[in-house]
This record gives structure tokens, C-alpha cells and sequence, in this order.
């Protein structure tokens, strides 16, 4: 994280940043700045998107027992997208107002998938996960249609929205989603055990004193929340809830008492790292994060499938 | 003393489908209680209904003289385990871990194992013999020691009553007697009570206290083997030629299948004898 917050365009010494945090010695007052003002809520609202993301894959994974379940595959990041889209062109302002559009926009899909899986029908993962994928894919052609009718500069805005976008980053915001995301991850985190249990099946989990029912809703609900509000945050910044649980996995074991928190500093620590790339890489300007986090992930997961299967 | 399980009229339906009727039956504590019967019976919905997977529409049920539902699921599971009949193919857990998971409705809101809760599980595996297993994966095991690792996984939540579905359903002839031997022995040595649903007859007379016999929802019999296992009564229920005589080994029904070539005027002739 130090590293992240020491490497920035303007260029600086990674000794001096450490001090200058550490408040042993003050560096020039523009670093200081630049240090607390801009790249310190930027790597703060990485790690946090990372850590959201990566155990929102973790959840989801377990509770639908399919490998390629991740909030986004659910259709919340879509439905977040239009309410994105929505807010940037009816003009409100880029925070507040672009965000809470999002996150109702993802709490709308999340409520919707509810009501449709509702009743029995609930507790059979297949169901879930294809209204999931069906949402996504009518979020996803509503999105393209929203874009193809927009035409001024507007649809820069939409587009650098859409590939994951932690710029944008200040800390009042970094703090607003701390605030959901800790909560919710502590919740999840004190029903690590249960998870262990779903992997069991259901009917199993059951007679070990887990009802299935409750703590699937509890579990839905809180990685719900918490992957929409950092989409919200900062758009859709994919692969981290896919890549991150499976590597892990591999290193840490099935266990999800050590899954989760190997799940938040894994997420946190990819994407902060994701980030640095994003922002050094280019000789100009930076690039989404989104694009870097997607880039490394896709063939890093190939490379883990190969893997795991021999 | 109050009975293990006391079921009283119990009617259930699956998906407006009648699947138990009027049902009733109680198994005294330390029983070796086997349910049986054709497919379609209703006897894996009758195990569900006494873990609590699945709801009774009708009826009465109590477990430990308390009615079903005043349970919690965790309360409940501190007093009943289940030896599933499937389970995950690709489970990703060791032994040990899999038979530690059973100590989940005694732990804290972590999760987090004591060492009362270690010693419990070796203790269950050393009682089944999976000890030297304790590392390997689960998907490295074969059907016999899977099934063991699940009896001591049920043994590890320290329960009062054990529920198993057809757990030698898929073993072969040794498997299965070391399987129901170990039932015996956890009933005599440590007094659980023990409900089985089976499909082998042979093996629910050799080993069953009592049997119920169900047919398309119903009690046909219920009692000792030796009353619920007659000629007339398997005939009527499984609908097909069977032979039943005393086992060479001793007091109890053997029954046989016989296949039709097998049917000639002697074997007739023998089941009019069987019928007087």
C-alpha cells in the first residue's frame, strides 16, 4: 500500500512518502498533498474494492457451489451500470449523484433476482444462477442500447465508467464505503463456518444445526449490498471476485475460516497493485483499472485451470 | 424413560403428492430401528421428516419428548445425526476436517474448535477406523471408507440418535457387514439409538431390533423380524417370487429372490407349503 501511495505520475521517492506518513519527517508541502489528498484515498478505495470484490466472489462460490459464480455473473454489476448510465445522462453530479443511481440500480437487479427466485425455488442454485445470468445479459443489452443513443461527450463519461474507474477517488467517498463494506464483511466473516458446511450440501448442512434458508438470505444480501456499493463506487472492475478465491484456494486450502480474511488482503492487495500498473504503464495519463485487473486476471485463470486439472 | 422417537399419525405430501399416511411409530432409546420396503415407499421421506429436511403436513412428532417444533436446527443437531446417502462428489476437505465440521452446532459464532472438540474427533475416528486416513482428501477414498468417514463424521456430533439412508447401498459384502457391525457396536457400547432405511432384508434381519415395512406411504408391518419378515407379507408388499426360510446361522429369516426360470413346480409347491 505504501508502494501504491509512493508511485504516482508526478514522480517520487518511496523513502520520503514512508516518512512523510509515518509523520517522522515532513516531505515538501506539494507531496504532502499530492500523498493525502489524492493517492492515499485512491489506494484506500483500491484495497477496499479489491478485499469487497474478491470476498463477494468467495460467497458467491460457495453458496451456488459453482466455480464460475461472482457477484457479477448475478447481473448486479449491469443493473448498477444502468443506474450509472441513467444518472451520468440525466447530468447529476459524478458523486453523489452518479453513485447512488448505481447502487439503486444494483439494489433493483439484487431485488428483482429475489422476487424471481422466491419461495422454494430459492434454495436450487441452478435457478438462481440462471434468472442471474439472464438479468445480466437484459442489463447488459440495455446498457449497449442506452450507449448507441448517446452521441456528445457524454458517452466518454459512460465509457470510463463502465471499465472500472478508481480516479476518481476522494476520502469522504473512501469512508462512505468503508462503512458498508466493513460491516458486511464481518458478517460474512462470522458465518465462515456455515460456508464450510454449505459445501456439504444442503440437505447435510441442515442436520448440522444450518438454516439454509436464513443464511443463504443473510449471505446474498450482505454481498449484495457490499459489491454494490463498490461498483458504485467505482464501476465494474472485473475478474477480482473470480481470480482471487480460486487462487487462493490453491494456497490456503478449502477452509472458509481462512478463506475470508486470505480473500480481503488478497482482493485489496491485487487491485492496489492492479491500480499501480494502471497508472504507471501508460507514457500519458493512466488507464481504467478495470482494463488491468481484467488483462492479468483472464490468462492468470487459465493458467490456474491448467493447472488445478492436472 | 421417554422414547428416542414418537411419531404419532404423521401424513405427509410432496408437491401435492400424499407420500405418508397416518404413519405412526415410537423407538425406544438404544433401538437398532430399520425401516424397509419397496421403491417409492416413502421410507427416505419418513427419514427426512424425523431429520427435519423436510416439513409434516399432519400429525405428531417428538424427539426426546419434545415435539419437533420446539427445536432449533442447532438444538436439534446436538441430539441427531444424519449418514446421508449422497453426498458432493468434489469434496475439497481431509478427513480430519470433514469430521471436525460435525462439532459445528457446539462451537462459538467463529467457528473455532476447542480441543474437547479435537479429541471428540479422533476419538470418532479411532471408533470407526479411518485414524490412518485422517490427511487424505475426500475424493481420494474409496466408496467403503467414504461411507465410514461419515459414520464417524455423525459419531463426532456426539448425538443421541443416528439416522442413516441405505448406507451399504453401494458396498460390496465386506464393506457392508463392517458397516452394520459398527451400528452394533455404537448401540450396545454407547447406547444411541439407531434408525436405518434399507433395501437389503437379509441384512435388516440379521441386524434390526424392530422393522417397519412401508408400502406406498403406509405401515404394512411393524415388530420383530421374525414377524414382519414372512412369506405372505414380502410377497404382498414387493410383489414378486421370493423364497423365505431360516438362516443356517441361526434364529432369523433369510429371504431370496427368485428369478423366474427358477420357478417350477417344486418351488410352487413349496410356497403353497410356506402360505399353510
Amino acid at each position: 500500500m505504501v508502494l501504491g501511495i509512493s508511485v504516482g505520475s508526478t514522480g517520487s521517492n518511496f523513502k520520503e512518502t514512508l516518512f512523510s506518513l509515518l509523520g517522522i519527517e515532513k516531505a515538501d508541502a506539494m507531496l504532502e498533498t499530492i500523498i493525502w489528498r489524492i493517492r492515499l484515498p485512491r489506494v484506500f478505495l483500491a484495497a477496499l474494492v479489491g478485499a469487497a470484490l474478491s470476498l463477494g466472489g468467495l460467497v458467491f462460490q460457495a453458496l451456488l457451489r459453482n466455480p464460475l459464480a461472482e457477484p457479477y455473473i448475478l447481473g448486479i454489476s449491469s443493473g448498477s451500470g444502468i443506474g450509472a448510465i441513467i444518472g451520468i445522462l440525466t447530468g447529476l453530479s459524478p458523486f453523489p449523484g452518479v453513485s447512488l443511481a448505481a447502487f439503486a440500480g444494483s439494489m433493483a437487479t439484487l431485488l428483482l433476482l429475489l422476487f424471481m427466485t422466491s419461495g422454494k425455488t430459492m434454495l436450487k442454485k441452478n435457478t438462481l444462477l440462471l434468472s442471474g445470468v439472464m438479468v445480466n445479459a437484459f442489463c447488459g443489452a440495455f446498457i449497449m442500447f442506452l450507449i448507441s443513443i448517446t452521441q456528445d461527450d457524454r458517452l466518454h463519461n459512460i465509457l470510463f465508467w463502465l471499465m472500472g474507474d478508481l480516479s476518481m477517488a476522494d476520502l469522504p467517498q473512501v469512508w462512505l464505503l468503508a462503512a458498508v463494506v466493513v460491516p458486511c464483511t464481518a458478517l460474512i466473516f462470522c458465518l465462515s463456518n456455515t460456508m464450510n458446511l454449505f459445501l456439504m450440501g444442503k440437505e447435510l448442512a441442515q442436520t448440522m444445526g444450518v438454516n439454509i434458508k436464513v443464511i443463504t438470505a443473510i449471505l446474498l444480501v450482505a454481498t449484495s449490498i457490499m459489491v454494490s456499493a463498490t461498483v458504485a463506487a467505482c464501476g465494474p472492475i472485473g475478474f477480482v471476485g473470480l481470480v482471487i478465491p480460486h487462487l487462493l484456494r490453491l494456497v490456503v486450502g478449502p477452509d472458509h475460516r481462512v478463506l475470508v480474511p486470505a480473500c480481503l488482503l488478497g482482493g485489496g492487495a491485487y487491485v492496489v497493485l492492479c491500480d499501480i500498473l494502471a497508472r504507471t504503464l501508460p507514457e500519458q495519463g493512466e488507464m481504467p483499472a478495470g482494463v488491468v485487473t481484467a488483462m492479468i486476471g483472464a490468462p492468470l485463470f487459465i493458467v490456474l485451470l491448467k493447472k488445478s486439472g492436472s | 424413560m421417554k422414547p428416542s422417537i414418537q411419531a404419532t399419525s404423521l401424513h405427509a405430501t410432496y408437491v401435492s403428492l400424499s407420500v405418508l399416511q397416518d404413519v405412526s411409530f415410537s423407538v425406544p432409546k438404544g433401538e437398532f430401528f430399520i425401516i424397509i420396503g419397496p421403491n417409492g415407499s416413502g421410507k427416505t421421506t419418513l427419514l427426512k421428516i424425523l431429520s427435519a429436511i423436510m416439513p409434516f403436513q399432519r400429525g405428531n412428532l417428538e424427539i426426546s419428548g419434545i415435539p419437533m417444533a420446539k427445536y432449533s436446527r442447532r438444538s436439534l443437531a446436538r441430539i441427531m445425526a444424519l449418514v446421508p446417502q449422497t453426498v458432493p462428489e468434489d469434496l475439497p476437505f481431509t478427513v480430519r476436517e470433514l469430521i471436525l465440521m460435525a462439532r459445528t452446532p457446539r462451537m462459538g459464532l467463529l467457528g473455532l474448535e476447542g480441543d474437547q472438540d479435537i479429541r471428540m474427533a479422533e476419538e470418532a475416528m479411532a471408533f470407526t477406523g479411518v485414524g490412518p486416513l485422517a490427511e487424505r482428501k475426500m475424493d481420494q477414498l474409496s466408496g467403503g471408507e467414504r461411507q465410514r468417514v461419515f459414520i464417524a463424521r455423525a459419531i463426532c456430533q456426539e448425538p443421541q440418535i443416528i439416522l442413516l439412508d441405505e448406507p451399504t447401498a453401494a458396498l460390496d459384502l465386506a464393506h457392508q457387514v463392517r458397516i452394520m457391525d459398527l451400528m452394533e457396536k455404537l448401540r450396545t457400547e454407547k447406547g444411541l439409538t439407531i434408525v436405518m432405511v434399507s433395501h437389503d432384508i437379509n441384512l435388516a434381519a440379521m441386524y434390526g431390533n424392530r422393522l417397519m415395512l412401508l408400502k406406498k406411504g403406509r405401515i404394512v408391518k411393524m415388530g420383530l423380524p421374525g414377524d414382519v419378515l414372512t412369506f405372505e407379507t414380502l410377497e404382498e408388499t414387493y410383489e414378486c417370487p421370493l423364497l423365505v426360510d431360516e438362516s443356517p446361522l441361526g434364529n432369523f429369516r433369510r429371504v431370496t429372490l427368485v428369478p423366474r426360470k427358477f420357478i417350477s413346480e417344486d418351488l410352487q409347491t413349496m410356497a403353497a407349503r410356506n402360505k399353510r
